[in-house]
């Protein structure tokens, strides 16, 4: 009763055999294709620290199973900059000290990227709403607001 | 040898670590997903554990079949006390303190269960999920002993036995005394009072609890990665409860998602699975589901207290009095005991003001929940929320202003050291310093007027102000919980340059999301005379210093930065001695700076680098006896510790349709003396004013009569999220403590001073119907209940 899961992740193809169907989208990318970067913090879709892209939208890697995954591309927190290499987000939550103790992060960063992309963001309510369904309880948010901000005010500069 | 470094011109120009924003070391790893927290270990095919808890409150275990489980697809083991009794000894919560009962700690529960969620059975599978599975298979019967499900059922006469050796409920009682409370209440002009309670709350780190032990046959050693706060803790509790020494036992706390305490006392799990590795000769992890991290972790609060304040015709507060029950849980902690979080309450409950004459009494009560243990603030949180409610009371009743009033009532500059009523004494602090520093940011006035317009609209419109003093950087003087046997009240530095010139300095403490890898840096770059960059700081590893306990009650910048001070002042005077031999010139005319030795005044210098190879690698260029190596080890210990003060003022505004309090304007003015990064300390206050705001709001574990837990998720148990938490703004008073360094610890005041102010702004924006608040969280339910409670009475003022 096992399967395979073909799945594009951070631009490399995975064809991973024996996946049961119950197996957690979370739980694959962690413990078969040794991602750890994905964290889990509830298993059931409030905390946020599991989100993901998707073909390009946010999820949480915690409420898909992973033969659900089968034939798409999906980018976790390994797939956007290096620690020599951060990308701009990375590098403005470092600047504007937008985590403590890193296990929300990669959820922030993962939804913080699907929101720069898609919305304008044009007011910091409008990014504390895009941010509601990820909790973080070491930094009052005040921070990762002010890099998301700096990080869209970088990315309209370049677009502009 | 003179220590006395002359001040040379260079002095001016010298980069100064601390006091500097330098951006974190731990953060390149952590935003790549390169962070290693412990469920991220991958020893070699390890095992998973799994537990079956317990979903009776308090019941005798009759019979427990597991043979379907061991039978079933994946299983190593099936594990119940019974299996595993001759493998452990079980750990006592100690304490010097009389009226103490300490419960003791063993891994699985043994003959009856004590809370909903406690541990009965472990299955060691090859999967999680197989693990999972075998859990269904186990058979447990339970007869039924009866649930205590609050403090004041479990003290009545004829209420169940939690722990019959006890011979009562009641675990801990204390008193503290000062002075004629009674007269001097009798003879007070205004006395105010009421019951408040602080209801019970989950530390809720994101990170769940885990651990994976990994275990090496060839020595039959252990090394446990724990998502710990305490891993020196726990490396001595466990070493002695499974005669382990200590050089076959390491203990790692490696990147940990926060622990607001929650992480900062030894679990049971940890005895389990160390006791799983050895028993099965093989690695082990195990990781809470966030179901288990709710409902088996150590909670907070749950207090209730009946308190009197009484005060002069001018303001001045010169009695208080206190009866605290606390909720303890279950069980008794290691080490802290269930004495911790109340007793604290009564120990901190006058604050910073000199009140003459006080009388607090305590008792720590067991009932069928999971025990209660450190969470940031630790008991001041609601002997703040109290002291303030008191005190703007009495300014109401009085006629002063909120601000005035604490203005007559703190200790003054000039008053220090000052020890208060309950026998703690504050070292110098900015305590009036803060209060106005507070005002000021907030425009306080403005913030009236603008209250006045408010009200005149028919707005539900307030302010409110809540100070507060607490202990931090504890030394060996004073227990950290009361009577404690553990030394909380040191801490070793240990840095070292090696053969190739690199600087590694080793701690005891454990960050869990500080950013001490940062700021212990910055210290030891100032002192040692190097490059920020080039210091590594290893921290949270019990084999790095020959003793260890970790970081909690605001501690590590203190201990730990004033261990790094002695620590590099030594090692930099022998860089000096070799300096002065390479250099042909005199060690008190070297100059160590920027991981170089340079002879004053010249441009003669050597190195970091050339040092190393000189003591190590050369054998002619030192004489044999200046070879020394190039470490230095300092135990410090601050004695008394030091005080930490913090003014909090809140505007809020209510919506009477929806009951929902929107948090206006957030000002903090704090005193953590000297600052080692601004950035780190104003992150700190953040997440301690949301946790505050979680307190004073929205967060509240509900246990029903049966003891069954009804907010166990996290749609159940609502912690704030980003649109939940306003822009909060921190005022830094630097007034310098007494201590190494000048620190003061800061990691908790946050928590500690916002549930009061928010209190206070409450109530003030309630007083037009004549409401009080004396219960948080201050949901919209209980908002709403408090307001349809005042409408007949209250109507036509609130129709003004």
């Amino acid at each position: 009763m096992t399967t395979n899961v073909s799945v594009t992740v951070n631009g490399e193809r995975y064809d991973v055999p024996d996946v049961e169907p119950r197996m957690l989208l979370s739980d694959f990318l962690r413990d078969r294709l040794g991602l750890t970067g994905t964290h889990v913090g509830c298993e059931h879709g409030v905390c946020g620290a599991c989100t993901i892209l998707v073909n390009g939208d946010s999820v949480r890697s915690c409420l898909m199973l992973a033969v659900q995954s089968n034939g798409k591309e999906i980018v976790t927190v390994e797939g956007l900059g290096s620690p020599e290499h951060l990308n701009e987000l990375q590098a403005q939550f470092r600047e504007h000290h937008g985590l403590q103790c890193g296990f929300c992060t990669p959820g922030m960063l993962m939804t913080g990227e699907d929101l720069l992309r898609k919305y304008p963001l044009a007011t910091d309510e409008d990014i504390r709403e895009g941010l509601s369904g990820n909790l973080c309880r070491c930094t009052g948010y005040q921070n990762i607001v002010a890099a998301i901000r700096s990080a869209a005010a970088k990315r309209s500069e370049k677009a502009s | 040898m003179n220590s006395d470094r002359r001040a040379g011109p260079s002095d001016v120009l010298r980069p100064r670590n601390v006091g500097a924003p330098i951006k974190r070391t731990e953060d390149p790893r952590l935003l790549t997903g390169n962070g290693e927290y412990t469920a991220d270990r991958k020893p070699d095919r390890p095992l998973h554990l799994a537990f079956l808890r317990s979903g009776q409150p308090h019941a005798r275990i009759a019979r427990i079949d597991t043979a379907a489980a061991q039978a079933a697809p994946g299983v190593s083991a099936v594990l119940t006390a019974e299996d595993i009794a001759d493998d452990f000894k079980p750990v006592i919560p100690f304490s010097r303190m009389p009226s103490y009962y300490a419960t003791p700690i063993v891994p699985l529960a043994s003959g009856k269960v004590r809370y909903v969620g406690e541990a009965v059975v472990a299955v060691v599978a090859t999967s999680r999920y197989l693990a999972e599975d075998a859990l269904e298979l186990i058979d447990v019967e339970y007869e039924p002993l009866g649930a205590i499900s609050r403090a004041e059922s479990a003290v009545v006469d004829d209420a169940p036995l939690l722990h019959e050796a006890a011979g009562t409920n009641v675990l801990i009682a204390r008193e503290f005394k000062k002075g004629d409370v009674a007269a001097d209440l009798k003879a007070a002009a205004v006395r105010v009072g009421g019951r408040f309670e602080m209801t019970r709350k989950a530390p809720l780190a994101m990170e769940p609890r885990s651990y994976t032990a990994e275990y090496d046959k060839r020595r039959d050693a252990i090394t446990l990665y724990t998502s710990s706060n305490i891993p020196g803790i726990v490396r001595d509790a466990v070493s002695e409860s499974l005669d382990l020494p200590g050089h076959r036992l390491r203990v790692v706390a490696p990147d940990v998602g926060g622990s607001f305490g929650s992480k900062g006392s030894l679990y049971p799990e940890e005895l389990l699975i160390c006791i799983t590795a050895r028993k099965l000769r093989r690695s082990v992890k195990w990781t809470a589901d966030r179901l288990e991290d709710v409902s088996s972790s150590s909670q907070a609060f749950a207090e209730v207290v009946d308190a009197e304040m009484g005060f002069d015709k001018n303001g001045v507060a010169t009695s208080l009095q206190a009866d605290v029950i606390g909720d303890v849980g279950a069980y008794s902690i290691y080490p802290w005991t269930c004495g911790l979080e109340p007793v604290q309450v009564v120990s901190f409950l006058p604050g910073p003001y000199k009140i003459g004459s006080y009388r607090g009494a305590v008792r720590g009560v067991a009932t069928c929940k999971p025990p209660t243990g450190p969470y940031r603030g630790v008991g001041r949180p609601i002997a703040t929320f109290v002291a303030e409610r008191l005190m703007d009371l009495g300014a109401r009743a009085l006629g002063i202003d909120p601000l005035e009033i604490r203005r007559r009532n703190l200790v003054r500059a000039e008053e220090f050291p000052y020890r208060i009523a309950s026998g703690i004494i504050w070292d110098k602090t900015g305590f009036i310093e803060c209060l106005e520093a507070a005002a000021e940011a907030a425009g306080y006035d403005q913030l009236r007027r603008e209250q006045a317009e408010a009200r005149n609209q028919g707005r539900l419109f307030g302010i409110g102000i809540a100070s507060y003093a607490e202990l931090t950087g504890i030394g060996s003087r004073i227990a950290v919980a009361p009577g404690m046997p553990i030394n909380t009240g040191s801490e070793t530095a240990k840095i070292t340059i090696d053969s190739t010139g690199a600087i590694t300095a080793a701690f005891g403490v454990a960050s869990h999301g500080q950013g001490l890898e940062t700021t212990l840096a910055q210290i030891v770059a100032d002192d040692l005379g190097a490059r920020f960059e080039d210091v590594r700081v290893i921290q949270g590893d019990s084999d790095e210093v020959p003793m260890s306990t970790g970081t909690y009650a605001s501690r590590s910048a203190v201990l730990g930065g004033g261990a790094a001070k002695h620590a590099a002042k030594i090692l930099q005077e022998k860089i000096q001695r070799v300096a002065s031999h390479l250099l042909e010139a005199n060690a008190d005319d070297i100059e160590v700076t920027d991981g170089k030795a340079i002879v004053l005044g010249t441009d003669r210098m050597v190195t970091f680098k050339q040092i190393a190879k000189a003591v190590y690698s050369d054998m002619k260029t030192l004489p044999v006896d200046a070879r020394d190596e190039l470490s230095a080890t300092y135990t410090y210990d601050p004695i008394n510790g030091t005080t930490a003060a913090a003014t909090h003022i809140a505007a809020v505004e209510i919506d009477p349709a929806t009951c929902f309090v929107q948090i206006l304007k957030f000002v903090v003015a704090e005193d953590c003396g000297r600052i080692i990064n601004p950035m780190i300390v104003d992150g700190q206050v953040h997440g301690g004013v949301a946790q505050g705001i979680g307190a004073a709001l929205l967060e509240e574990l509900i246990y029903d009569e049966d003891g069954q837990l009804l907010t166990a998720s996290l749609v159940d148990y609502v912690i704030p999220s980003a649109p939940e938490v306003p822009v909060m703004n921190v005022v830094h008073v630097e007034s310098e403590s007494a201590v190494t360094g000048g620190f003061r610890g800061m990691g908790e005041g946050g928590t500690i001073g916002a549930p009061a102010a928010i209190a206070n702004a409450i109530a003030d924006a309630l007083s037009p119907l004549n409401i009080d608040i004396s219960i948080l969280p201050m949901t919209p339910e209980r908002v709403f209940q408090l307001m349809e409670k005042a409408k007949p009475k209250s109507k036509g003022n609130a129709d003004e």
